[in-house]
């Protein structure tokens, strides 16, 4: 293994530069660093303007995500020795489909508004009492939507999806699946509101099912099932309601 | 209550400053996953097209014995051939990526777990298979 590795950073500067360029580092190459090790270094040891976010480090907070030669990685859990064969550079760039910043921090107010109105929380039609006790679930109520519940909205799988590139309105796979989390969920009663919101062509209906999301998601969420699964439930719902327009309820 | 529809990025007026990338005409051939999924869109002409071929073998059966050979006769020219192994490669492509994403989609559940994604797609392909295999016998037996 060399001892150092080149990487290939996307800079960009809002108030000096029209587009971003790519500049040049090289830092050590260790075993157990991760590509946030070496931006990291980068940012102590070479260039303190180097922009970019993370937090947690253990592939929790999802803030790190970045492309990484091409495809989106969280790069707290992304090994350089996996990409350093053969002394190629390694590509760090903004994560593909949001607006940038600064260097690699791109902008996510708009899945944040997006993710809120896929209502990613318990829906009750009537609080019960405190005095009531809490809400009892089986394991197999939980292993429903558990799957669902790893989301840690790191936007990976809004960079993979050139739906959500081409169509900026599309919904996008994160805030469905979570949408999806809370419908499976056996507390939750807020699934005809969620429906009603994203059985839409720029909800449910845009998902072409590239599947790419699913792929690319570190936690194994499988957002793009998750799609499928509701693009069924609103067919369903639909011929219900064509069958027994009084009562479908 | 609003809708998606109504909903616009917030970011696009007040932030001239933020760099916003185009999306390339040609974004597709970036990867060949994007490749497989294009061509696994574009699979769907030649869904079409076979179902529109079958549909109208059957309309010359029903025609008689002459207007059969005629269509048979059609369809042994070099092109008509060449298209038609396109579509036979299209349609295959089509079937096999769908029903390996057909797990994805349908969530069983067993005593509360999930059926394994094999379980799902299997009887896909012997369905497939089986259905295959009924109409070979008709048309050839």
């Amino acid at each position: 293994m060399p001892d150092t590795v080149t990487l290939e950073v996307t800079r960009y500067s809002p108030e000096r530069d029209a587009e971003p360029a790519t500049q040049r580092f090289e830092v050590p190459l260790r075993k157990d660093w991760v590509v946030l090790d070496a931006l990291n270094y980068i940012k102590d040891k070479v260039d303190g303007t180097l922009t970019y976010r993370w937090s947690c480090r253990m592939g929790i907070c999802g803030s790190c995500g970045m492309m990484v030669n091409g495809e989106p990685k969280l790069t707290c859990a992304t090994f350089l020795s996996s990409y350093s064969n053969g002394g190629k550079p390694i590509r760090v760039e903004p994560l593909r489909y949001f607006p940038v910043v600064r260097d690699l921090v791109v902008e996510m107010s708009d899945f944040m508004a997006k993710l809120k109105k896929a209502m990613p929380w318990l829906v009750r039609k009537q609080e019960k009492p405190l005095s009531e006790g809490e809400f009892l679930q089986t394991p197999e109520q939980l292993e429903s939507y558990r799957q669902f519940s790893m989301c840690i909205n790191c936007t990976l799988c809004y960079a993979a999806c050139p739906v959500y590139g081409l169509d900026p309105v599309f919904v996008g796979p994160a805030a469905m699946a979570l949408a999806q989390r809370y419908n499976l969920d056996s507390r939750d009663q807020g699934a005809a509101e969620r429906m009603a919101i994203l059985a839409h062509p720029e909800g449910v209906w845009g998902c072409t099912f590239v599947g790419e999301c699913t792929r690319v998601c570190p936690k194994h969420v499988d957002p793009a099932g998750a799609i499928q699964q509701y693009k069924i439930k609103a067919a369903m719902d639909w011929f219900k309601s064509f069958l027994m327009p009084r009562g479908a309820e | 209550m609003s809708t998606a529809s109504s909903h616009t990025p917030n970011y696009t007026p007040w932030h001239p400053r933020w760099y916003r990338p185009r999306v390339s005409t040609w974004w597709w051939l970036g990867s060949w996953r994007y490749l497989k999924f294009i061509l696994r869109e574009i699979s769907s002409i030649f869904v079409a097209l076979a179902v529109g071929m079958t549909l109208l073998q059957i309309a010359a059966l029903r025609r008689g014995p002459e207007a059969y050979e005629r269509f048979q006769h059609t369809l042994r020219s070099p092109f008509a051939t060449i298209v038609g192994f396109i579509t036979l490669g299209f349609v295959l492509f089509h079937s096999i990526t769908w029903f390996n994403l057909a797990p994805h989609a349908l969530a069983v559940r067993v005593r509360g777990k999930r059926v394994p994604a094999l379980a799902i797609s299997l009887p896909h392909y012997l369905a497939w298979i089986a259905v295959s295999g009924a109409i070979a016998w008709l048309v050839m037996r």
